[in-house]
């Protein structure tokens, strides 16, 4: 039988687009002390590490955990490096979790991070393969295809993109941590920014960034002792799915994969109408154009409707119903390795009341996603702050 | 912490098949290696990829200097409808230990593990000293060969090996590889014949070296009672454990493996002692151990407790063939296999990742899944 598993630590540093400040054992160490802090626990209470990033060329460093084991206080211990593309800050997470889960350990400490600034990792996508379609300049080459597709499917009006992106940006302003803090940030300045990937504008776009996420995961045993002060957040479900980047017939629009991985996790959490009984959401959300488009993959509404809810106000933390990426999402911070573990760990944020200024008020459930390759890897969990 | 018994799930490996490993797949990319691989590995036990509770694979992106070079292997698993799949920048052994951590949870009965890796398509010397601290030591690139040179040398300074030593591995690791089809490196030369050899790195001679290798390898677990309907004789896993060293080099005794000592207690293959006598092994049969090069293997024997009459490596071991990502899975495989097929009633495997056998798993196999690797 799964073992209950909570979150009851986490830490994150402050993203920037160039941390010159430190090296990359040095980004992880942060956060990962942060969340040590935060858990009461020191190194030594650790007993496994299971650590995430995406690609390694995006540092130049092949396999890091092997650099990184001392840093983070594994030596001795299990270490285990998880790789699944974007959505690997999710996955990770779920692997450490699976680890609790499993009985194996008691205290897992779970990291992700990027150091976009080592290299470029626009390029470092598009490195071009013998007998493979090319991804073009980077991931937004890859999906605003995809999003036309999306807006002419549904109907979507030209504006929802902004407004995500205006909407993401001013929530950020509420997160001490994130990257972006545009204080201007307005319609009109996101309309006016320039056309990277039609239909994606500059301000539509995620930002390249430097950082790390870091939680601990712990046995029912250990987070009922825990004397942090702050409540568990309580994994209520979790699940990972994966399907083919292509072949005749995919809907790579609204994936099956994603649909499958969200009805798993409510499944497990007992949740059937996930927008009146999750109270806030922390969606993978790169390009402004996938908040409409996953609000209808993770069933927040009916295929083709997703726009509308966006449109209605429905996902602001100022007045909407299901407050979707309250933190600022991946558009205003984007470690890509940890970009994935920090929508899990808003998501946990939430739950323990701990999000400060961009905080929702009683939370009793909240759910993280993140995706990634061509929206072909899905990684979900659902927090409570009530044992499962 | 990983224990060796307690309440477990049983968890078997019940099927197991690898490429032909090569020095080099000049026609054939990742998918195109690995496909028939999973082919075999389903058509053994006679199941589908559709009846796998679970998926988890291990390669390494740098190989084919290529982002997200794993996401292209979905394609020869054919991953529609969606599956639960995750993966490991790690050798497969690691994927397998993931798989068998999820099956402990009961809602899945059965798990595919699967690695592949052509070393051949980079210079693998050049991209392994890439895995080293970024900032101190990689701009003054060690390559992997200069590594294990210092610590063969720091071995031979402790008295207890000398390179004839390192020969005698060699030799036998070839001659043992006669009898593996799948083998690379294979010969009925002895260790005197072998010590002509010019040095690479001193005192590394080419025989104590291991091959660059293209291939693909992959295993299927089952727990409880799926395990004994699918395999007449599944290789029950009894215990498996990893641990990670420092990074830096100068604080290690590379003579000494210490985290494979400990890993092999916490799998039940070692006497849990208080670290201060030398290891004692529980007596396996078979060991199958993952070192590259030929003077690990005497490392690990030793911080195994392994005695004279445990068979090691008879696969060839990985100076027969060293797939980057899949000679460490493939490791559980052989030593799996003997059990499978009759010829040992316990196994241990083993498998290491980074320079010098930074990170080393143990993995404890019986043909009793209440054993717990002792005779």
């Amino acid at each position: 039988m799964a073992q209950r598993t909570a979150v009851i630590g986490v830490g994150q540093t402050y993203h920037r687009s160039k941390r010159e400040d430190v090296s990359i054992a040095g980004l992880v160490r942060e956060a990962a002390q942060r969340a040590l802090e935060d858990a009461q626990m020191d190194w030594a209470d650790i007993d496994a590490v299971v650590i995430g990033k995406a690609p390694d060329m995006f540092e130049g460093v092949v396999m890091p955990e092997l650099y990184l084991a001392p840093a983070l206080g594994a030596v001795g211990k299990p270490m285990i490096r998880v790789h699944t593309a974007g959505s690997v800050g999710g996955s990770t997470a779920l692997v450490a979790a699976h680890l609790v889960a499993s009985g194996t350990h008691e205290r897992v400490l779970t990291v992700a991070f990027e150091k976009q600034s080592d290299s470029d990792a626009m390029w470092a996508l598009s490195i071009p393969q013998p007998f493979s379609a090319p991804l073009l300049a980077g991931a937004g080459g890859y999906f605003a295809p995809i999003i036309r597709a999306y807006m002419r499917r549904s109907g979507a009006p030209d504006h929802i993109g902004i407004m995500v992106a205006v909407k993401d940006r001013k929530q950020a302003l509420k997160n001490p941590y994130a990257h972006l803090h545009i204080e201007d940030i307005s319609f009109e300045m996101v309309r006016d920014s320039i056309m990277l990937w039609d239909p994606v504008r500059y301000l539509e776009t995620c930002p390249s960034s430097d950082g790390a996420a870091a939680m601990v995961l712990a046995s029912e045993a250990v987070a009922d002792r825990s004397s942090s002060g702050t409540p568990p957040a309580w994994i209520h479900g979790m699940a990972m799915r994966s399907e083919p980047t292509m072949f005749a017939g995919r809907d790579q629009v609204n994936p099956k994969a994603g649909q499958e991985c969200a009805a798993d996790v409510y499944r497990q959490a007992g949740i059937t109408e996930p927008r009146r009984e999750i109270d806030v959401a922390e969606v993978y959300v790169p390009f402004s154009w996938y908040e409409p488009m996953w609000l209808e993959n993770l069933g927040f509404c009916a295929e083709g409707d997703g726009w509308k809810l966006t449109d209605a106000g429905a996902t602001a933390l100022d007045g909407g119903d299901i407050p979707w990426n309250c933190s600022g999402g991946v558009l205003s911070t984007n470690p890509i390795g940890a970009s994935g573990m920090l929508r899990f760990l808003e998501a946990a944020m939430q739950v323990r009341g701990q999000a400060g200024e961009h905080q929702v008020e009683t939370v009793r459930r909240s759910l993280g996603q993140a995706y990634g390759g061509g929206s072909q890897f899905f990684a979900m969990w659902v927090l409570g702050a009530d044992k499962p | 912490m990983a224990a060796a018994s307690g309440g477990r799930r049983p968890v078997a490996v019940v099927s197991f098949a690898q490429s032909d490993m090569v020095r080099r797949e000049e026609l054939r990319n990742d998918v195109e290696v690995l496909q028939p691989v999973i082919v075999d590995v389903f058509e053994k036990v006679g199941l589908t990829k559709d009846e796998m509770g679970f998926v988890c694979s291990g390669s390494c992106d740098y190989l084919v200097g290529a982002p997200f070079s794993f996401v292209s292997a979905l394609d020869a698993v054919g991953a529609w409808p969606p599956m639960r799949e995750s993966h490991v920048e790690m050798d497969g052994a690691f994927a397998l230990y993931e798989a068998w951590t999820q099956l402990q949870e009961d809602d899945i009965d059965t798990a595919l593990v699967f690695s592949f890796g052509r070393s051949s398509m980079s210079e693998l010397g050049r991209v392994l000293t890439l895995q080293l601290d970024p900032y101190y030591v990689a701009p003054l690139w060690p390559d992997p060969v200069a590594l294990a040179a210092l610590q063969a040398r720091a071995l031979i300074d402790s008295g207890r090996y000398t390179e004839a030593d390192f020969a005698a591995v060699a030799a036998r690791s070839r001659r043992d590889a006669l009898n593996n089809p799948h083998a690379q490196v294979k010969g009925e030369q002895t260790a005197e014949e072998l010590m002509g050899d010019d040095y690479v790195v001193a005192p590394l001679r080419r025989h104590a070296l291991p091959p660059i290798t293209d291939g693909a390898t992959a295993i299927i677990l089952a727990a409880g009672d799926r395990a004994a309907e699918l395999c007449e004789r599944p290789a029950w896993i009894t215990g498996m454990d990893h641990r990670i060293e420092t990074h830096s080099l100068g604080a290690r005794d590379l003579t000494t493996s210490p985290t494979t000592r400990r890993a092999g207690e916490a799998a039940g293959v070692v006497e849990v002692g208080d670290g201060s006598g030398a290891p004692v092994g529980v007596g396996v049969d078979v060991a199958e151990l993952h070192a590259p090069f030929a003077h690990q293997e005497l490392i690990l024997r030793d911080a195994l407790g392994l005695g004279e009459a445990v068979a090691v490596n008879p696969s060839g071991g990985a100076l027969a063939a060293n797939g980057v990502m899949v000679a460490g899975l493939v490791r559980i495989g052989e030593a799996a296999s003997r059990i499978m097929d009759g010829t040992a009633q316990s196994a241990l495997a083993h498998a290491t990742s980074g320079p010098c056998l930074q990170q080393n798993l143990v993995c404890a196999l019986a043909a009793e899944p209440a054993g717990d690797g002792r005779r």
